[in-house]
């Protein structure tokens, strides 16, 4: 053969592993402010934190993404859209060629709006919905709200837009409605994204009631390989892949390898749902900004160093499952190196209950405010609009030019 | 991943092909990752070569004077030319028409 070196899947993985020099994606939560006060929000948000980067500041980091060739951010909050500058800020971005995505409940995806998404193939939003009909939806979301989803949906497709996104965090209430899901997605022209639910932020008290139960989790496993290839999935079900085969997307915790997370002040975490001290890089406000936090940082130094697999280490499916998630682990009071918590084995369950009644870490920053606008206090709570998963756009559809390797 | 033979049988080696637009290249240690806005598609070129030929698209008459180039030795040609095939095939590379070499 040739002297092309020429890498395989695996190899590709390593390379994930080891960190890359810039992130491919990541989540800006652009404020904490929000309009509602969802009881399980990942970042606690609600009160505007008067630290925030201003428009300035904020522009000045767009440039740092720029020179870093970061190919898109998945912005949420809190409501990005209460930032005056929301739209300001989302066009500097396209006009220097970093991409955005962005969720919303659809509450202000007017016609206007939505002609303006539909434009450019530089902006992509994502619909949340958490029931495939309005019973579901509504008894969580609130009455009216499913309605609400539907509408900026119609106004997307009407407008002309492609490739946007319904996007449902998969909880024990709503695992049975995936085919609905699919339906409604189809009907209208969008894509489906599935979401597992993590236990961060404010999720980590409704955690124990919402997430899959074993036998529902083989139920999604089913379900997902034998709909590869027509959902997105992002980095959230690679846990699942210890069933059988692998799921396809990508199979890896990228946090502060490929992924991370800026919140509203600047601060510099691996992921968006680890905000938390213990996985917080830095603030790019200080000297060298983003670029020497996501390059040297002690945190994510460590990050990038091999990991050993703790207890899963001699479990047959960690090349495939690798663990699971990181931030699931350490949300949920399990040692990082040993088995996810929904690890279909089994094993965390048993290392949960062996953990009996500790204190979970909580959240680093709670920005709820004292005297919340609206409660929303559903049996089944909700998952916000703003949870951004940190891989979401990273999907199947990844071709790699392997016609290389014979 | 196999190519399909109508890709590598469609695809004119001898006209100019270039980067589409809308689609990123950011060059890394095992090759480069292409990002395509338009279908928001990341593409991972495993090889240092192929992203070398991807760059000498916009300066060369033909994708064959690419990989001239860049000196991929003829044995390798086939095997390039299928992988900007495959690109071509999800219109990542578009063809130029001749003459206007960027
Ligand atoms: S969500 Fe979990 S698996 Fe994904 S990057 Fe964050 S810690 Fe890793
Ligand atoms: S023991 Fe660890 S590697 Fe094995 S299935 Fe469970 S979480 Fe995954």
């Amino acid at each position: 053969m040739s002297t092309t070196t020429v890498a395989t899947g695996r190899d590709l993985l390593a390379e994930f592993e080891r960190g890359l020099d810039a992130p491919i994606c990541l989540t800006w939560e652009l404020t904490y402010a929000c309009n509602l006060a969802c009881v399980h929000c990942l970042s606690s948000s609600g009160k505007r934190d008067p630290r925030e980067l201003d428009t300035a500041e904020a522009k000045a980091v767009i440039d740092e993404l720029e020179r870093l060739q970061v190919f898109y951010v998945n912005i949420g909050g809190g409501e990005p859209t209460v930032r005056s500058d929301f739209w300001e800020l989302v066009d500097y971005a396209v006009a220097h060629k970093v991409g955005v995505k962005f969720s919303t409940n659809g509450i202000r995806l007017d016609k206007t709006a939505a002609a303006r998404i539909a434009a450019t193939s530089y902006v992509d939003v994502q619909i949340s919905l958490d029931g495939a009909t309005a019973e579901v939806n509504d008894a969580v979301r609130g009455e009216g709200s499913f309605k609400t989803a539907l509408q900026a949906l119609d106004n997307l497709a009407e407008a002309g837009a492609t490739d946007f996104k319904i996007s449902v965090v998969v909880t024990r209430h709503n695992v049975t409605q995936l085919d609905a899901f699919k339906k409604l997605a189809d009907d209208r022209g969008a894509q489906l994204r599935l979401t597992r639910l993590r236990p961060s932020g404010r999720g980590a008290d409704t955690w124990d009631e919402l997430h899959l139960l074993p036998g529902q989790q083989r139920v999604l496993y089913d379900w997902l390989v034998d709909h590869s290839g027509e959902v997105l999935t992002g980095d959230s079900f690679f846990h699942l892949s210890a069933y059988g085969e692998a799921l396809p997307g990508l199979n890896l915790c990228g946090a502060g390898r490929v992924v991370c997370l800026i919140d509203p002040i600047g601060d510099v975490y691996a992921c968006p749902f680890a905000i938390h001290d213990e996985f917080l890089a830095g603030n790019l406000r200080e000297a060298g900004g983003f670029t020497s936090i996501w390059r040297e940082s002690a945190l994510f130094s460590s990050l990038r160093e091999p990991q050993t697999g703790g207890a899963c280490a001699s479990c047959n499916f960690y090349g495939s499952c690798r663990g699971g998630c990181m931030a699931a682990k350490f949300f949920t009071g399990l040692p990082l190196d040993g088995p996810d918590p929904e690890c279909v084995k089994g094993y965390g369950e048993e290392a949960l209950a062996a953990l009996g009644e500790i204190d979970r870490p909580r959240p680093g920053a709670d920005h709820s405010r004292s005297i919340p606008l609206m409660v929303l206090k559903p049996k089944n709570a909700p998952v916000p609009a703003c949870a951004e998963d940190p891989l979401a756009g990273f999907d199947p559809n990844e071709v790699a030019v392997s016609s290389l390797s014979r | 991943m196999a190519l399909t033979a109508v890709a590598v049988e469609t695809f004119d080696a001898d006209s100019p092909w270039d980067l589409h637009e809308s689609v990123s290249v950011r060059p890394e240690r095992f090759g480069a990752l292409l990002y395509d806005f338009r279908t928001r598609r990341l593409t991972f070129v495993k090889d240092p070569v192929l992203q070398k030929v991807i760059d000498a698209l916009s300066t060369s008459s033909s994708a064959r004077e690419a990989l001239a180039l860049v000196k991929v030795p003829q044995e390798d040609h086939e095997r390039y030319l299928s992988a900007l095939a495959r690109l071509a095939e999800t219109s990542m590379l578009t063809p130029r028409s001749q003459g206007e070499i960027t």
